[in-house]
């Protein structure tokens, strides 16, 4: 049976790099397959919007307001859900990721070996492709603790934005996402707390293309508190309720 | 004598310019139970002279407008409290109409190109 998968793409302010994501992605779609690339234009104030009409292979939702790109994602898992697509991908507007290795995250997700899965940078010790700057990798490790403290299992790259979802987890997503700014580790415990299978995928990633990352220096502060306090509520609390 | 007056008038304004706003709906009644305390508290101060006293001794505060001032500040903080948990709740119902608006728009311009 022919599967459908949705390449979500937030973005904002891409307009130099989506026309080359888009290309990327789908260059790398298998034959067979029905991959949907649906780009979710968070209130950019640059071009983007205007390239995508313009490119239009691409479903474009385009959000009223910006809302982080917890918001933007969670648009696009609703696209998902709603459009009955078996597995949804999250993948960065900005060009860092790379679609060659789609199919290996839904290769776990085919084999049901996880519900959700995280594309990482740090698997194996040879450190191919862009491994980041040594602060976020500090901020990573610390993070990769916290989460091992509190829910047992170890995420090699909690902040990675490369992640597959089974429908399963796509449901849950649509309801429960973390939908503020820089949700990433935060899900991880999540799904973990609501009995979602996660597993690691090693994946290689480019310096970013275009654009300036959502994380500059002096964030870095008020990144680590704020997302060190969002995992330490999230394990907290009980888990949610109206999910399959 | 005089202060009493004063702080009776001042109080029985500040009680009718909430129920003004509640009456022509500029305040949802839900929000405005805490500043309706607060105005009968001010009113019961008002008419109550040795009231504050009283309450100071009573608690210990052996300075009587320190206790004003103990429940005024937790006054405000308890309705910026309020207003943080309306604001978290209004952010979410924000990102809700945002995201539907984004799906529509999607699916009115979809129907647009089918028609064509």
């Amino acid at each position: 049976m022919k599967t459908k998968t949705a390449v979500i793409v937030p973005c904002f302010n891409e307009a130099d790099s989506i026309r080359g994501v888009i290309d990327d992605i789908l260059s790398n779609v298998p034959e067979k397959e029905d991959w949907r690339i649906i780009v979710v234009n968070d209130c950019s104030t640059d071009n983007t919007l205007a390239e995508l009409e313009q490119d239009g292979r691409a479903v474009v939702l385009d959000l009223p307001c910006n809302l982080g790109v917890g918001g933007a994602v969670q648009a696009g898992f609703k696209y998902a859900w709603r459009n009955n697509f078996d597995f949804a991908v999250k993948f960065d507007g900005d060009g860092q990721h790379r679609a060659d290795y789609i199919s290996a995250l839904l290769e776990v997700l085919k084999n049901d070996e996880a519900d959700f899965v995280v594309g990482s940078r740090f698997i194996d010790s040879s450190k191919k492709g862009f491994q980041s700057t040594s602060l976020r990798r500090a901020g990573i490790k610390f993070f990769r603790f916290l989460i091992r403290l509190l829910s047992g299992c170890a995420p090699s790259d909690p902040t990675s934005g490369f992640r597959a979802y089974n429908r399963a987890a796509l449901k849950f997503a649509t309801l429960h996402y973390p939908s503020f700014d820089y949700p990433e580790p935060e899900e991880i415990i999540l799904m973990r707390k609501n009995n979602f299978r996660f597993k690691d995928v090693l994946t290689e990633m480019r310096e970013r293309q275009g654009g300036v990352s959502s994380i500059s220096l002096f964030k870095a502060v008020y990144y680590m508190f704020k997302v060190g306090f969002a995992i330490l509520m999230v394990a907290s609390r009980p888990k949610e309720e109206e999910h399959v | 004598m005089r202060i009493q007056i004063i702080s009776i008038i001042g109080s029985l304004i500040f009680t009718s310019f909430i129920l003004y706003l509640i009456r022509w709906k500029k305040l949802k009644e839900a929000y405005a139970l805490i500043w309706g305390i607060m105005s009968i508290f001010f009113l019961i101060l008002a008419c109550w002279v040795d009231g504050l006293t009283f309450v100071s001794h009573m608690i210990g505060i052996f300075y009587a407008p320190a206790t004003l001032f103990l429940v005024l500040l937790l006054t405000v903080i308890l309705i910026m409290i309020q207003f943080s948990v309306i604001i978290s709740r209004q952010v979410d119902k924000i990102r809700n109409l945002s995201q539907e608006l984004a799906l529509l728009k999607e699916q009115l311009s979809r129907m647009g190109k089918d028609k064509k």
